[in-house]
């Protein structure tokens, strides 16, 4: 196991660099530049432009800029934006709460709806509550996240005006009050996308069920005379979810990645927005982080999830 | 116009005959700002009205918080590195400036006593310096006193080339000296008419010393302040999120008697144009939002929710059409578009002409802009009566039509006219934009009709309006045969923006399509008459050189003006907003208060 787990993460390294220097050249061919902006106003002449490109290092060729940035992303410092110029871990720390409370918030839903529905389903395939869920299942997850989120702000605030759809970072206030604005205006983006979700996984925990529910080692658990509550619990469900679960931990990236589209329509400022933003300013400092921090983090729930699929089931063993 | 007739204007301005406000429209009128045509007057002597705001409150105060949207979100709050205006506008919440522009183009002073004039002393009559004398009693939000010194250390802080601010260009060619703790001193190497720049609105923030003083220079980026910013303005700082929300609280001790009305402000960012005049005009969520580029439409169905109503605010952004008279196709002494070569029709004025004259503006005025934008045929104008009677403009395939045939552009059998074996086919490109989109439609439906194909093209713009050397899509390039995208005139110093026709500016490989000269109109007698207006003292023979200088290029057809497009805001009913096309949206924030009922 630690063995494994060394090697694991050895081999992280080299494809760490890889992607780093990949992102990196991609991002120095694409066109555009930090400095469009200002090429517009007549009141800053090209000199200023000229002379920013150079103090920020964007006239160096860019293998010298990328090993720049390695060795200052080796001691911990991961630059400062060009837009903005602030500190680039600055800028992902002040976003990262706010993603994590939305979309954690959505992945928990996500997860309440998937597993009961899931199971249920499974239990009783071809049901009349399996048809319902499926019909459902399928029209949320075929259905985008722009447009639910669209229809939603439609609905709710316009028609009805029950909901804010700005979203603020920071609710002045304490106490019931700041909780019921939270909740009010988490409510829409938490749905839009916990729906999107929990609709895809209630058919993976349905196949999942399905294909365990069918073994022989449940009609024994039966024929012992068990009730169904606890053969469906006990027996199908903890073995249905292995996988389930590393599903789960691959998409744990996501979480911290944000969702950029939805993050946009209800202004949440997120990690996904601030990428967004960065991408459009051609702000490479910040989109290079961001990546990059979102690669790592996907190569870490990767091992994770390995790592739980061998504690779960004791028939995978580590080499 | 000529310089006689100028100055018989003036005249009947200070004989009273001629009303100052009228003035300052018929010279909008001839492409000058109404910044500049204010100057004008006050270098004749003819000291500006102080038209007094609308101000109701009573007190400080009491106003609850003004919440305003900016679909592009603010992402830095130092004035003096602002990337665009939504930068300059955050800062501007917490920083002031000397003075500001009011919508007819006055100076009001705000951290002056009063506005520099002949009559004060304050203007040299070499016109080579100003001395601006500072309001006192004035305080910083952390309470040390605002002194001629914060003036003279932004002079210092900006000029420096290590600070990399963006504002350098103001800075670099003036000297600020203190003359006592609250009188400075602007000098200007040569005699400037236009001198209100330095510390003058977006461009003239004052940032404290005692705060920014250790970080000068190449240590600009490590000061605190810059994320927390401490001003002399309406309203502290509280919290800022770049990219998402600045938030603010009460100045009590705000220079100015009774002001602001808001206890607290906050501008959130993010998010798209059309949602932004949503949660001001349908459901009322925001008190005002920033640059509404909707359809007029779409703005009018929102205005019926009854929460807000749309601002429209004249300015100097306008539409225009490039017409490149070199050859962007083929590679002359390596590289495209030399000025040495020669387009295949648009070196030919009768072609150009025929272009300008199916250009449909009035359609794109009343299809696509509606209330936000005016059909125009000179570089600048407001109302259609205050039009230059020097540039005339219409919409006549018939006579492009006929132009084209005289001169000698032959109809194929495919209906494109061909001349020495050349066929009329012109690529037109701008930046991915839908209201863009629809007025290429209809250029190019009209130039169908007379004979001409049009290849429309559109760029993304963070690609298009881009300075990268090594993309060919670029505006700066111009490797196109015609062009289109929105230029902004509030550049106040005419000289930097006549120059944007002059030979020496042309953009091309040596300077690395940076030069401001995009069409690369290359005329000697342009170029005489702008060698002549850089160096003419008088503003009024200067102000008729400038109104010859804009004829020209108009007339000359190497640009075909579209549309004027005034600035489009979102205001709550209730809300009375201070708002001028010279200057930020918060040039006077401190005016800003709510009615108690809808006006």
């Amino acid at each position: 196991m630690g063995h494994y787990l060394l090697r694991r993460l050895l081999i992280a390294l080299p494809s760490l660099l890889g992607i780093s220097v990949v992102l990196f050249t991609v991002l120095a061919l694409a066109p555009g530049d930090p400095f469009a902006e200002m090429a517009l106003n007549p009141n800053i002449p090209p000199e200023v432009q000229e002379n920013m490109r150079k103090q920020f290092g964007l006239d160096d060729p860019i293998w010298l800029r990328y090993f720049h940035w390695l060795f200052a992303m080796l001691h911990g410092n991961w630059g400062f934006s060009f837009i903005s110029r602030v500190d680039v871990d600055t800028l992902i720390w002040a976003r990262v709460p706010v993603t994590l409370a939305v979309i954690g918030a959505s992945q928990v839903l996500a997860l309440l709806i998937a597993l009961p529905v899931g199971i249920v389903s499974a239990a009783r395939p071809y049901s009349w509550f399996d048809r319902v869920a499926s019909t459902l299942a399928f029209v949320g997850f075929s259905l985008p996240t722009f447009f639910t989120g669209l229809l939603f702000i439609l609905l709710f605030s316009i028609k009805l005006d029950w909901l804010p759809f700005v979203f603020r970072a920071d609710i002045p206030g304490t106490g019931w009050a700041w909780w019921e604005a939270q909740i009010r205006q988490s409510i829409m983006p938490v749905l839009v996308l916990g729906l999107f979700q929990g609709a895809s996984w209630t058919r993976y925990v349905r196949s999942a069920v399905l294909d365990v529910i069918r073994l022989d080692y449940v009609t024994t658990a039966r024929s012992k005379g068990l009730r169904e509550r606890a053969v469906i619990l006990k027996h199908v469900v903890r073995n249905a979810l292995i996988p389930v679960v590393t599903l789960v931990a691959l998409t744990m990236p996501q979480v911290f990645g944000g969702a950029i589209v939805t993050e946009q329509i209800f202004r949440v400022p997120g990690i996904g927005s601030l990428l967004i933003d960065a991408i459009l300013r051609n702000d490479t400092p910040v989109v290079m982080a961001v990546t990059f921090v979102f690669s790592c983090l996907v190569i870490l729930f990767n091992l994770i999830a390995d790592l739980l699929y061998g504690w779960l089931d004791p028939r995978i063993s580590y080499r | 116009m000529e310089e006689v007739e100028l100055r018989a204007l003036i005249e009947d301005v200070r004989a009273e005959k001629l009303p100052r406000r009228r003035f300052i429209e018929r010279m909008v009128g001839l492409g000058l700002t109404a910044p500049m045509a204010s100057m004008l007057l006050m270098h004749s002597g003819i000291a500006q009205t102080q038209p007094a705001p609308v101000y109701k409150p009573t007190k400080r105060g009491g106003g609850g918080a003004l919440r305003v949207l900016w679909w592009q979100g603010a992402t830095l709050l130092q004035p003096h590195f602002a990337n665009g205006t939504k930068d300059q506008e955050g800062s501007r919440i917490f920083y002031e400036p000397l003075a500001i522009w009011d919508n007819d183009g006055n100076l009001v002073p705000i951290l002056a006593a009063e506005i520099p004039s002949r009559e004060n002393g304050g203007l040299a009559a070499d016109g080579k310096s100003v001395t601006w004398k500072l309001k006192k009693g004035v305080t910083w939000h952390d309470g040390k006193p605002f002194t001629a010194d914060d003036c003279v250390f932004t002079w210092e802080y900006a000029k420096d080339p290590a600070t990399a601010a963006v504002t350098i260009g103001v800075y670099k060619d003036v000297v600020v000296e203190k003359v006592d703790a609250n009188t400075i001193r602007v000098t200007f190497a040569k005699p400037t008419p236009f001198w209100a720049t330095a510390f003058v609105a977006a461009e003239g923030m004052v940032l404290p010393k005692h705060v920014f003083g250790p970080y000068a220079g190449a240590k600009s980026r490590e000061a605190p302040a810059n994320l927390k910013p401490v001003g002399t303005g309406p309203y502290k700082f509280v919290d800022f999120k770049p990219g998402d929300i600045v938030r603010g609280e009460i100045n009590k001790d705000y220079h100015m008697a009774n002001r602001p009305y808001f206890d607290t402000i906050e501008m959130k960012g993010g998010g798209d144009a059309t949602s932004a005049a949503r949660a001001v005009l349908q459901t009322g969520e925001y008190d005002y939002a920033w640059n509404l580029q909707v359809e007029d439409e779409v703005l009018k169905r929102m205005e019926a929710g009854g929460k807000g109503k749309v601002h429209i605010v004249p300015g100097g952004d306008i539409e225009f059409i490039q017409l490149n008279i070199t050859d962007p196709w083929n590679e002359v002494d390596g590289e495209r578009g030399s000025v040495k070569s020669k387009h295949f029709a648009f070196s030919d004025p009768k072609v150009r002409e025929a272009m300008a004259l199916l250009c449909d503006k009035k359609s794109m005025q009343e299809f696509i802009y509606g209330r936000t934008g005016f059909a125009t045929g000179n570089f600048m104008n407001n109302p259609p009566r205050f039009t230059s009677k020097n540039t005339k403009w219409e919409f006549n395939v018939d006579k492009a039509n006929q132009i084209l045939d005289a001169a000698g552009w032959k109809r194929g059998s495919d209906g494109v006219r061909e001349k020495n074996g050349k066929k009329m086919k012109f690529v037109y490109q701008t930046s991915i934009n839908g209201t863009r989109q629809k007025e290429q439609a209809i250029v190019k439906q009209a130039a169908q009709k007379a004979g001409i194909d049009l290849e429309l093209k559109s760029v993304t713009a963070s690609v298009f309006f881009s300075s990268d050397v090594a993309n060919p899509d670029t505006y700066g390039k111009f490797w196109a045969d015609m062009q289109m995208y929105t230029t902004t005139m509030t550049a106040p110093d005419g000289e930097r923006f006549m120059n944007q026709y002059q030979s020496e500016e042309v953009s091309q490989k040596a300077n690395k399509w940076s030069g401001r000269n995009i069409c690369r109109y290359v005329n000697p007698e342009y170029d005489k008459l702008a060698v002549q207006g850089s160096s003419e003292l008088d503003p009024v023979k200067r102000a008729a050189i400038y109104i010859q200088m804009n004829d020209m290029v108009v007339n000359d057809h190497i640009i075909v003006p579209l549309i004027s497009r005034p600035r489009v805001r979102g205001g709550n009913l209730r809300l009375v907003t201070t708002l001028s096309g010279w200057d930020l949206d918060f040039s006077a924030l401190q005016n800003w208060y709510r009615e108690t009922q809808a006006a």
